[in-house]
């Protein structure tokens, strides 16, 4: 054997052993079967992250994080907690959002980015002329409808001048594919003989899986959270989703939904843990497929209802607010 | 002969008692590994239950423009017995909902259902069934419920749509007991109601491999003098393609629930 071809297998088996160790797999760990004898992924996960999506350029060409970068990291958390004493960055008494907001610790995944495709662990380039448009917490951006972003808006003279998630249509962190955020990074799966379930706490989203072999939805029929049919890959779950609506975008900011086409990966390594990988495939939006992993932990807490829509005074107050703003109200009830 | 008769009427009321359930139960039904009945699949109701879960005649639908296509069929009803056994201050408030169907219906405005409602509107909803922990997706809303199997004593933590579902085996009927349910969702587009303290008791039971016989017992001290019972038969969606599509109604009620909120136009 050509001794070249020796030191490829030994580093990339040394490669393998020191990503799975980075991911908290234990060695030789077999994945339980369910009852149907599939392996078994259900359960309560929480995808939260503290690892950002690209990697920091100061980390470039590392992929991983060393333990004096983890030390330093903690260190630096630490002394801001300190120094902000609980305030708002604005001051004042502490922001609300402090009481919800999750993470994990930067020990659990020590990659320096979620991205792990392209190698470098960047966004590949945008396709020339592909829709951008960034929401965001602060105030509305310029903009035309559609609007397929989820959080923010381009104004307040109508519903539809919302983000998708102010009105309830989609979670920003369940689009799919879905993505560590701020708080409710909590997903179930469910499993039976022939279907998954794949069940974001945020807004009560259900996406079932046929994993019978049928064929997806004719081209025509889009839908918003797409057409998703899976297959066992060895122990691992792949599920691809076709057919979305052109009413959503392909991934951070760009393109549209409609040209996407999406491969998610569920892998147990542990008992208490399962690996999500995704691939983004849209040739209008992004000059390349990109892959992204997020590490998820089980939860031995159960799934509230996250009902969006019930309680969404938040539309009613903004669109009300605006039309008292510009003097245009009318109250129907005659108060 | 008198004694004869008697045994005819009573041999005649057995078999009638045995026809209305336990008498399918005994057919071929599918199991789960588990040796469990198996319900799995895609589920829907049949009838004017969504309509009034009373017998009720003909009536008028409330949108001109739609005619006949939004007018009540007459129905047997589903209520044992016929009646729902309101108490008289909460029958005036049913019959005050009855009036105000449109603007009070929570479900014209696409809220989550609850349950009984979310099983007998007409609309699919599929089972994925589990030995500790089952989910119950309906395509109204994308209303979900988790049905915990193995969790006795876990409570309710806050009021919900579609409530705490806490279920368990009796031989062969699957039993959900639901507790901690909004008082925001009716029963029906008939302005049939009930306030936060209703539990529900569903029973689940195959009476073939396509059917579901459906029962749920509405326990609610504050609107009714006693509890009651619906049931009727579920049928699986046989057609090798079904499938529940996206019903993601809030787009559909954005001017509904908002129009009054828009921005006028300058014209």
């Amino acid at each position: 054997m050509n001794s070249r071809l020796i030191t490829l297998a030994v580093s990339m088996t040394l490669a393998a052993t020191l990503s799975a160790q980075a991911f908290g797999a234990e060695t030789n760990y077999m994945t339980p079967r369910n009852e149907w004898g599939q392996p078994d992924l259900r359960g309560v996960w929480n995808f939260s992250s503290n690892t950002p999506l690209e990697r920091p350029a100061k980390y470039a060409g590392q992929e991983y994080l060393s333990a004096a970068d983890v030390a330093k990291i903690r260190e630096e958390a630490l002394a801001e907690i300190a120094r902000s004493d609980g305030n708002s960055s604005q001051g004042g008494v502490g922001g609300y959002n402090q009481f919800w907001i999750e993470g994990v610790p930067i020990e659990e995944n020590t990659r320096t980015s979620l991205l792990i495709d392209p190698p470098n662990g960047r966004m590949p380039k945008r396709v020339p002329g592909a829709p951008i448009a960034f929401g965001g917490l602060g105030p509305d951006i310029e903009g035309v409808l559609p609007v397929r972003f989820t959080v923010g808006g381009i104004g307040k003279d109508h519903p539809e001048q919302r983000g998708l998630s102010e009105r309830c249509l989609l979670g920003f962190n369940s689009v799919p594919p879905f993505m560590p955020s701020m708080y409710n990074n909590n997903v179930q799966l469910f499993q039976n003989k022939d279907h998954v379930v794949i069940f974001n706490e945020m807004i009560h989203e259900a996406r079932i899986v046929p994993i019978d072999g049928r064929a997806h939805l004719p081209e025509d029929i889009a839908q918003w959270t797409g057409d998703s049919r899976g297959y066992w890959d060895g122990d691992t779950l792949v599920v691809e989703s076709t057919n979305f609506t052109d009413k959503t975008q392909s991934f951070r900011g760009t393109g549209v939904s409609a040209d996407m086409q999406l491969i998610e990966r569920f892998t147990r390594v542990s008992p208490d843990q399962v690996n999500y990988t995704f691939t983004v495939n849209d040739p209008k939006a992004f000059e390349a497929p990109f892959t992204v992993e997020v590490p998820m932990h089980k939860m031995e807490e159960e799934l509230y209802e996250y009902a969006c829509h019930e309680g969404n005074y938040g539309m009613v107050n903004i669109l009300r607010g605006q039309r008292i703003e510009d003097g245009t109200y009318i109250d129907a009830s005659g108060n | 002969m008198k004694a004869m008769l008697k045994n005819v009427v009573m041999a005649a009321g057995l078999a009638c008692s045995m026809a209305a359930l336990p008498a399918f139960a005994q057919g071929d039904i599918p199991r789960t590994p588990d040796g469990k009945p198996d319900f799995n699949g895609i589920w829907q109701a049949l009838g004017t239950a969504h309509l009034d879960l009373e017998t009720h005649v003909a009536r008028p639908g409330p949108v001109v423009e739609m005619g006949a296509l939004a007018a009540f069929p007459g129905g047997m009803g589903v209520v044992e017995g016929g009646k729902i056994p309101y108490k008289p201050e909460a029958l005036l408030q049913k019959l005050d909902n009855q009036s105000n169907w449109l603007q009070r219906d929570p479900l014209v405005k696409c809220y989550l259902p609850g349950v009984p409602r979310s099983t007998y509107i007409p609309y699919p909803f599929q089972i994925f069934q589990a030995p500790d922990t089952t989910l119950i997706s309906y395509q109204f809303a994308g209303a979900d419920r988790i049905v915990y199997m193995d969790k006795p004593d876990f409570e309710s933590q806050v009021d919900s749509w579609m409530g705490h579902n806490l279920g368990h085996w009796e031989g062969d009927t699957l039993v959900i007991n639901v507790t901690g349910q909004m008082p925001d969702t009716w029963f029906d587009q008939s302005g049939n109601w009930h306030s936060w303290k209703m539990s529900v008791e569903e029973r689940y039971t195959l009476i073939g491999p396509n059917h579901i016989q459906y029962e749920a017992t509405i326990t609610d001290p504050d609107v009714f003098t006693e509890p009651w019972k619906i049931s009727m038969p579920l049928y699986r969606r046989i057609e090798p393609n079904a499938m529940m599509l996206e019903f993601k109604c809030v787009e559909f009620v954005e001017d509904l629930l908002y129009g009054q909120y828009r921005k006028p136009s300058l014209e």
